[in-house]
């Protein structure tokens, strides 16, 4: 009975918490990318004809997430009749877009112009992973160019 | 030191290739920490703890790459990767590789 009653509080905690965060971090979220615009983000491998002649550097964000409570149950539930659990959708493009924010924030802080190659990748962190719930990480980093070759940027350590 | 994870350095020419390099560290973290954590997964959110973590341990995977490459008379690291493995319960493995050259 009493762990009924700590499961169900810890549904309600993570349904309430967990939503108010998600929208406060979507609207964050959003605004910090307007204001990014400038700053390129390319996939693409090999720097463009207008930056020949440029400083690089790498530059990386990276944010650890964890689920709420709340999606850990819906989740569960999901998983038996499968589908998309959208749930962990919406956490890992949010951790996404985080770190693709960090990793511009830190170009800027270079004086990059652009940002090519940029990779993700994700990896698990095995804190609680015996309870089922994962905590999950998520690294963008890439390559930054900038154009001012006269002066080398200040380093980031 | 130049480093970053295209195959060029633009406006740059490769003299030479010189080898792999690489840096990893193996880091765990703080108890209390872990609690914390613990209690994180209930409301969900951003570990800052764990980033901060990994984060320190990506510079120093990177600061020890760098310095092998200096020891082997390198001035560039291209072509750099960054892998991350869990191996126990609350530690992690952070490997950076790349490729160290020498540039004019």
């Amino acid at each position: 009975m009493t762990n009924l009653f700590i499961l169900i509080t810890m549904i309600i905690m993570g349904f309430y918490f967990g939503r108010v965060a998600e929208r406060r971090h979507y609207s964050s979220l959003s605004s910090r990318e307007k204001a990014f615009r400038e700053l390129q983000v390319l996939t693409i491998r090999r720097p463009p004809n207008s930056h020949r002649e440029c400083h690089t550097n790498l530059v990386c964000g990276s944010t650890v997430v964890s689920v709420d409570f709340f999606k850990v149950f819906i989740a569960g539930f999901k998983n038996i009749i499968g589908g998309r659990l959208t749930a962990y959708e919406s956490l890992l493009e949010r951790a996404r877009r985080e770190a693709i924010l960090r990793m511009q924030e830190h170009a800027l802080r270079l004086g990059a112009t652009m940002i090519i190659n940029a990779r993700f990748e994700t990896s698990r962190v095995s804190g609680n992973a015996s309870q089922g719930i994962g905590s999950v990480e998520i690294l963008a980093y890439g390559t930054a160019l900038s154009l001012n070759t006269a002066k080398p940027p200040i380093p980031d350590r | 030191m130049l480093i970053s994870n295209i195959d060029v350095i633009p406006g740059k020419n490769i003299v030479q290739h010189i080898g792999l390099v690489q840096g990893s560290t193996v880091r765990a973290k703080h108890v209390g920490k872990d609690i914390l954590a613990g209690l994180r997964n209930i409301v969900g959110g951003e570990l800052s703890a764990y980033t901060e973590l990994l984060q320190e341990s990506r510079q120093s995977a990177t600061d020890r790459m760098i310095a092998q490459a200096q020891d082997l008379g390198a001035n560039a690291i291209i072509n750099i990767r960054f892998s991350t493995a869990a191996i126990a319960a609350g530690a992690s493995e952070i490997l950076a590789y790349g490729t160290a050259v020498i540039i004019d």
